[in-house]
């Protein structure tokens, strides 16, 4: 692969990362276009912002997810992780708005804490990760069980469901634009640039060669409990968004973390790790969405989402394995 | 089953393959004659991997055809070659440690008796075929993870043979082996020529492609240079089609007897798991040679410097401080740099891209997030300075030849502006022209005044390049030769004994 007469490398414009989008960008254009057909009014700005405001939660959970399974790992707690935040907040904040904010703010703790806990066990007790999450999931779902007496007690404040539900009226272009957008958009812009820094660099090699990189200079431990840490904080923001959007019980987060794990998939991320953009996994989150969305209005029973979610798996993981022997 | 005029078993005709958009291999004719030896050879990068991928079905050609026996083929996937009586055996050997000799042998075609695998005659089937090639004294029902490296090579040729391959594709079979095996190898070599079968063997090591080959194809940059018959050329001439230039002066200049510089590392009583008082002084501007045997503690060195493996007794001081070495990253803060002598499993993120891998270090060691523009535009250059050729800097690295591979992990360390760098098998698997850029730049490194620790199994190499050698056995420094030493020298160092007289 020698090119004599070119010393220099060609260097192209679009950033490391970005060059696997195009598959997903399709689809997602397939299904809208499939979507608009059914119901023409749905491109329209407000109705548009409402769907993006609705899949908010499911694609910063899928930003938390992407930076796990980049690095070789899986979080399978953010589901529990989700409903646990969403029933404790209820019964901290019960109903009095002035515990707001200091709640949002142990959500945020809590969520970061949990993702240590995962990140120390895998690295350092040398735990699978599939396994010490799907242990922390267990945890998490007896905990809140035990610890709200089997029913979710006191009520959030309007505060804090304004997150989820609110917005801002009158905007122009848009109409209306809800707070969930531009919490979605304030996360996907961290996402994009954390991935683009040292960090999501050295972690992104972590998990295509952890051998290589530790002997780089890169903390492959450090870096993995990290990617756990930013996975609970997405769980946090996504159960701040789910409390405001849907309410209090203990189906708040249920299936998420395979929601997540199928739509980092489908944006093009290797299972394993070492390759994949966090634009993908979230552009992925949003194309199942649009996916669940279309089934709905072709009256396709919700009862398949699970099965739909899990043929998509096996699929993209059958498509990119296929992909990466050919060339 | 002897033929006077033997028509060819394998016809390659006008072969040419693709990898997005670059054009890795074109117009390759190439046969091969039933019992006959065919050698090909090339700088890597010339596209002999690609062409063994294809002949072994590995890849599909865009141009050309295959004949095998007169009929032609093509082939979808590995598979199909294999039942046409294409077999490979690979560099890296693809058995299951935990089963028997001949579970492998067999495996996915295990021979069943009322729908159950008869376990008896695929024994004997093993042993019938081991017999054949000369190794009866491999036992058929021996787990494979206990065997050696050559007779789990031995394993994997009879694979082959127990699927009736008649063309055998051995692509560099002693990069793994002891010199005492590969004699061996060489007989079996031999014995299945005498079968008719015809053999493809890939080699970077030029000795055996004269002892074994009776022709040798030449590819350089994807083209076929030329198919010459090997009694009717030399090493020196073979060279030449290779890379088109002299071997003659391969290893640049020594920097000179001028005064000594200071010493910058020293290592007193060093030793753990694998090391044992070892003593040791660094100088600047000096390539100190490490020479042994695979496992004589040579890379355990180089890891106890770099801090992967660090010393567990001792002292070690850099210019005249005390320092300690007790991770990688500790050693890269102290100015040390260690190419690993897996360049796939260690050196290289294989589904990054050339410039992430190039940065790796540098954002490890140092993150930043100002002053990024910068240090990619400095790396950008060192890729230059050191002639990486890749299609694109966002190409994936997996898909540059090693030797490529190698100045892109080399640029990596040149980042960080290192002191003392440590080699460890700088320039195995590498093509010939690749070599000479990195020997070039491992003196001109030493000439600036950098310390370079060079370990070496190429004894032309390890001879052409110190300034001094010492030699490792059982984990500690069994000697130390000045610059000029012979072959023999250093040998009878590594082996602890005097060789018997050749």
């Amino acid at each position: 692969m020698r090119i004599a007469e070119r010393r220099l490398l060609a260097t192209r414009p679009h950033r490391p990362g970005t060059g696997g989008l195009v598959p997903i960008l399709v689809l997602l254009a397939v299904l809208l276009v499939l979507l608009t057909v059914r119901q023409p009014d749905f491109l329209a700005p407000s109705s548009l912002m409402s769907f993006l405001g609705r899949s908010a939660p499911i694609i910063v959970l899928a930003a938390g997810q992407y930076f796990v399974i980049v690095a070789g790992e899986f979080d399978l707690s953010v589901g529990s992780l989700v409903t646990a935040q969403v029933v404790v907040a209820a019964r901290l904040i019960d109903s009095e708005p002035s515990r707001t904010w200091p709640v949002v703010v142990l959500l945020l703790a809590s969520g970061a804490a949990v993702g240590l806990v995962n990140g120390l066990v895998t690295t350092r007790l040398r735990v699978s990760s599939f396994i010490t999450t799907l242990g922390m999931y267990l945890i998490l779902v007896g905990a809140v069980y035990l610890w709200s007496d089997g029913a979710p007690k006191g009520g959030l404040s309007e505060e804090f469901r304004r997150f989820g539900r609110r917005a801002f009226e009158d905007v122009v272009l848009v109409g209306r634009l809800p707070f969930a957008v531009l919490v979605l958009l304030a996360v996907a812009v961290l996402a994009v640039l954390l991935n683009r820094s040292d960090f999501g660099r050295t972690l992104v090699a972590a998990g295509g060669n952890p051998r290589t990189a530790e002997l780089s200079g890169v903390r492959v431990h450090h870096v993995k409990t990290m990617a756990f840490v930013l996975s609970g904080l997405a769980a946090a923001v996504a159960a701040i968004l789910i409390g405001g959007y849907s309410g209090v019980s203990f189906q708040a987060g249920a299936g998420l973390e395979f929601g997540a794990i199928t739509a980092v998939v489908l944006g093009g991320v290797a299972l394993g790790g070492g390759r994949g953009s966090v634009v993908g996994a979230m552009l992925g989150a949003l194309t199942l969405e649009t996916l669940f969305t279309l089934m709905n209005f072709y009256g396709v029973p919700g009862a398949l989402r699970t099965a739909v979610q899990g043929a998509i798996i096996l699929l993209a993981v059958a498509v990119s394995a296929r992909r990466s022997v050919r060339r | 089953m002897s033929d006077a005029l033997p028509s060819p078993l394998l016809t390659l005709r006008g072969i040419g393959k693709s990898f997005l958009g670059v054009r890795v291999l074109g117009e390759v004719d190439l046969d091969v004659l039933a019992g006959e030896v065919h050698a090909v050879v090339g700088e890597n990068g010339a596209g002999k991997s690609t062409l063994m991928k294809i002949v072994s079905g590995g890849y599909a050609p865009d141009e050309g055809t295959i004949t095998l026996d007169g009929v032609p083929r093509r082939f979808g996937a590995p598979r199909d070659a294999q039942r046409a009586g294409i077999g490979i055996v690979h560099q890296e050997f693809n058995l299951l440690p935990e089963r028997s000799v001949a579970e492998n042998v067999f495996l996915g075609h295990e021979p069943v008796r009322r729908g159950l695998v008869d376990r008896k005659a695929m024994l004997d089937r093993t042993a019938d075929l081991l017999a054949s090639i000369g190794e009866s004294a491999l036992p058929p029902g021996a787990p494979v993870g206990r065997l050696g490296v050559a007779q789990q090579q031995i394993v994997e040729i009879v694979k082959a043979l127990a699927l009736d391959a008649r063309l055998l594709i051995m692509d560099e079979p002693t990069a793994a082996l002891a010199d005492n095996e590969v004699e061996r190898l060489y007989a079996l070599v031999r014995r299945l020529q005498q079968r008719q079968i015809g053999v493809l063997y890939v080699s970077h090591r030029l000795q055996e492609v004269f002892d074994l080959s009776g022709r040798i194809t030449v590819l350089k940059d994807g083209r076929l240079v030329t198919t010459l018959n090997t009694a009717d050329t030399d090493p020196d001439r073979l060279v030449r089609h290779m890379v088109g230039r002299d071997l003659s002066h391969y290893y640049p200049e020594r920097a000179g007897p001028d005064e000594p510089r200071p010493v910058r590392l020293t290592v007193r009583n060093g030793g753990n798991r694998r090391l044992r008082d070892v003593d040791l002084r660094l100088r600047a501007g000096e390539v100190l040679g490490v020479g042994g045997l695979q496992g004589s503690g040579r890379s355990a060195l180089a890891r106890a410097l770099f801090g992967a493996a660090p010393f567990t007794t001792g002292d070690v001081t850099l210019d005249g401080e005390p320092v300690r070495l007790r991770s990688p990253r500790a050693a890269m803060r102290a100015g040390i740099a260690y190419l690993t002598e897996d360049r796939k499993g260690e050196g290289i993120v294989a589904g990054g891209s050339v410039l992430d891998n190039a940065l790796l270090a540098g954002r490890a060691l140092r993150p930043a997030w100002r002053g990024r523009a910068a240090r990619t535009a400095r790396v950008r250059d060192l890729l230059t300075a050191v002639d990486v050729r890749a299609a694109a800097e966002d190409q994936e690295i997996r898909f540059l030849s090693g030797g490529n591979q190698q100045k892109v992990v080399l640029a990596r360390w040149l980042a960080l502006e290192p002191g003392i760098l440590l080699f460890d098998e700088p320039t195995r698997g590498i093509d010939v022209g690749a070599k000479s850029a990195i020997h070039d730049l491992v003196r001109r490194l030493a000439r600036d005044g950098a310390v370079v620790l060079m370990i070496s199994s190429d004894l032309p190499e390890l001879l052409g390049m110190s300034d001094r050698i010492i030699v490792m056995r059982d984990g500690r420094i069994a000697g130390e030769l000045p610059a000029g030493a012979t072959e023999e020298d250093v040998l009878t160092l590594a082996l602890g004994t005097v060789p018997a007289a050749a």
